[in-house]
């Protein structure tokens, strides 16, 4: 990524954390800029979730070593709710459910808070709804979504298309994709992959952490990083993730171990 | 291992604000000395310029008290010392400048004016949210009626219940005590000796009051206690809602608040009460803050009456009521909606019973518990189904929320079933607030606060929902001053 003469927007060096004491992240060094996609990819077990939730501040993870810069700020020194408001977003893998909390309520008050922040003038009531109609749509969701609970009952197809809608909406700069292509069948996916492409930009940037190639079919990604064990052990461009999904990731694995015992 | 370091610091360093509702109002004001004797009782009731009968009503309930030997009741799961009843000021009431009750509401203390608008209570008639009619207690007497009037012209009396005694005799002896008789409880009796004021309804028959109905409570004495009088009857076919909202100012010692309210409903008439109970919750230690010790209860008198509570209980140091409705008509309805908080060291012992005897009388019941702090919260309900209650149903849901690690919350629910027809469902569920429903809201921008209040608020919908408009806007912000200092 050398020689890119547009902005940092983050920068992770020695990054290492984990969850009760036992280290997930590894070391792990990666530098996004504005206008680019990376994708990380993985094994199961390989960090990937840990490293974006790490990132969007989940207050599980415990981070023993390294530094985070977003904007060049120190990211970690933020609380989670600081991080989004600064423009840091997570499309959550598992959506939780908030039993009597209706949409409407919940996306009212995440959008006043981030305009707030900027420096916005909180919307009126009709301004509101039209925004929010329009992203719904743009994510093929009804209206009638608005009068429901935050995530209950939702299908899994709905909760990952309502995380897109999300991202449409509160507008961030970095979206941090946790496994936003799981568990959809291929309609979902187009859907989802269309938002995601009408997030992007040249002041947006997308870290998405994905299992399978399917999704990077639609979503077209500038960087491929192979994360394994806690560490990138490779990273190339769009034909690494041809490679993956033609070779798997053992070969990854058995040179990443290689190298390291050299 | 290298050491570990949190991600985030969850200390938001959140300064616990003043209860604002704390301050005193500056009125003289005319104060009985302290303790209860057959003469204090004799005072009160010359104050009132009662009749006869109402004096001898007063010291039958008082001779019940004084033989039950100053023995509160011990089996609510709530803790304090004994409270010393010779320590209290039984009658307290602001003078007005010509010493009486003001006629008017030109003649109220301005003083008094600008405290009930800091409240939120403006008595300048113009100036009251539309289709609200309100009477203003504080300590001891009623200070202000409005709209009056316009609800006589409909044949509703809407006024303090000392000016009740004394020009609606005939209702007032038929139907005080009817529903809570002074031997009810030891602090029945003890409100039936001294209750000074409160607040008196008739909706004739076939009437529906066209604005809620509000009694604003309000404690201002430092030594006093409060012991107010409710009676609400809805005559056939008529319907009534009814408002009511305490406060009391920050006081280092304990204060005594005992009330007792009655309901009533013939055939075809509807009452819904609705209380936001705020009173001193006491500082985050634990020191002073109100003790209320509330019996209500109403009765389903006539067939397909219905009488529904709703009750937001923030305040106090102690709370102990159970808003109950006895289904004595075939086909009546009860409800309980209840929402109960307690941060800090309050205790809340509340719930409700709901005794059915008419044919195909149905009730529901649905208490949420908040606990936080070191706070204590108990539902204790207690649904009876007579013999002669054919066909009747109860559907109960209870459900708790804790906050912290230091609280707890309780749940004593009774069923009595005497009748093979009856149908009863229970649910109950206890839940902490998760940190991934924290994460999931703050993720979005929303601070650790806001989500936390989100999601007490969304617990409390079914309640909430239940609230008539007026008290929305005011509850979400109750709830909001409620759980700060929580959060951490």
């Amino acid at each position: 990524m050398a020689g890119n003469e547009r902005e940092p927007v983050l920068v992770l060096r020695g990054l290492r954390a984990g969850i009760g004491g036992v280290e997930i992240l590894r070391g792990v060094d990666l530098t996004v800029h504005l206008g680019e996609v990376h994708a990380i990819m993985g094994p199961n077990g390989s960090g990937k979730s840990t490293l974006v939730n790490v990132l969007a501040g989940k207050p599980d993870y415990e981070v023993y070593a390294g530094e985070v810069y977003y904007r060049g700020r120190d990211l970690l020194s933020m609380p989670p709710d600081e991080r989004a408001r600064e423009g840091v977003f997570l499309a959550f893998q598992y959506p939780v459910e908030l039993p009597g909390v209706r949409l409407r309520e919940f996306l009212r008050a995440a959008l006043d808070a981030v305009r707030e922040h900027r420096g916005q003038e909180k919307l009126a009531v009709r301004d509101f709804n039209r925004l929010v109609q329009e992203k719904l749509r743009e994510m093929g969701m009804d209206a009638e979504f608005l009068k429901r609970n935050v995530n209950e009952g939702f299908s899994g197809g709905e909760k990952k298309r309502h995380e897109i809608m999300q991202l449409l909406l509160l507008d961030p700069t970095l979206a941090l994709l946790d496994e936003t292509d799981s568990g959809l069948d291929i309609d979902a996916l187009k859907v989802v992959a269309q938002g995601i492409n009408r997030f992007r930009g040249p002041d947006k940037a997308v870290v998405l952490v994905t299992h399978y190639q399917r999704i990077l079919n639609y979503v077209q990604p500038d960087y491929v990083h192979v994360l394994i064990d806690g560490r990138i052990v490779a990273s190339g461009g769009r034909e690494l993730a041809q490679e993956l999904e033609a070779k798997g990731y053992e070969w990854l694995r058995q040179a990443a171990e290689a190298g390291r015992r050299d | 291992m290298p050491p570990a370091r949190k991600v985030i610091s969850r200390e938001t360093g959140i300064e616990e604000k003043e209860y604002k509702w704390g301050f005193v109002i500056p009125v003289a004001a005319d104060v009985a000395p302290k303790g209860l004797n057959e003469d204090i009782i004799r005072l009160i009731s010359r104050k009132k310029e009662e009749p006869e009968w109402m004096l001898e009503w007063r010291l039958r309930a008082y001779r019940y008290w004084r033989s039950l030997g100053y023995v509160e009741p011990k089996w609510a799961k709530i803790h304090h010392p004994p409270i010393d009843f010779q320590d209290i000021v039984y009658y307290a009431a602001p003078l007005s400048r010509d010493g009486d009750r003001p006629k008017t509401l030109d003649d109220i203390d301005p003083e008094l004016k600008r405290a009930f608008d800091k409240l939120g209570i403006p008595l300048e008639e113009q100036k009251r949210l539309a289709g609200v009619a309100v009477d203003a207690v504080l300590d001891s007497v009623s200070v202000a009626t409005t709209f009056q009037k316009r609800l006589e012209e409909l044949g509703i009396i809407f006024c303090p219940i000392s000016e009740a005694i004394q020009k609606h005799p005939e209702l007032v002896r038929k139907y005080l005590g009817s529903v809570v008789p002074y031997t009810d409880n030891f602090y029945a009796a003890l409100n039936s000796a001294v209750f000074s004021d409160g607040t008196f309804v008739y909706v004739p028959p076939g009437v529906r009051c066209p604005m809620d109905l509000m009694t604003y409570f309000r404690i201002n004495e430092a030594e006093a206690g409060q012991f107010e009088r409710t009676l609400i009857i809805a005559d056939r076919g008529s319907y009534v809602s009814y408002l009511e909202g305490c406060t009391a100012p920050i006081r280092k010692k304990h204060q005594l608040h005992a009330a007792v309210v009655e309901l009533i409903a013939l055939e075809d008439a509807e009452i819904k009460y609705s209380t936001l109970q705020n009173w001193y919750p006491g500082d985050k230690e634990g020191r002073g803050g109100v003790y209320n010790f509330v019996t209500k209860r109403g009765i389903c008198l006539g067939k397909n009456s219905k009488i529904s509570w709703t009750q937001v209980e923030t305040g106090s140091a102690i709370t102990w009521k159970y808003p109950s409705v006895i289904l004595r008509g075939d086909n009546s309805v009860g409800e309980f909606y209840s929402v109960a908080l307690v941060n800090n060291y309050q205790q809340a012992d509340t719930g409700t019973k709901m005794v059915h005897m008419g044919k195909n009388t149905r009730s529901t019941i649905v208490a949420k518990g908040i606990s936080a702090g070191h706070g204590q919260n108990t539902y204790r309900g207690l649904v009876k189904i007579m013999p002669t209650a054919d066909g009747a149903r109860n559907f109960t849901r209870c459900d708790s929320l804790l906050i912290g690690s230091k609280c707890a919350a309780h749940t004593v629910p009774y069923l009595e079933v005497r009748n093979p027809t009856a149908r009863i469902e229970h649910e109950a569920t206890t839940s902490k607030i998760s940190d991934e429903q924290l994460f999931y809201l703050m993720s979005r921008g929303i601070s650790e606060e806001e989500a936390q209040y989100m999601i007490v608020h969304g617990f409390c919908r079914g309640v909430f929902q239940e609230l008539p408009f007026e008290f929305a806007m005011e509850v979400t912000q109750l709830l909001r001053v409620s759980l700060e200092g929580t959060v951490g």
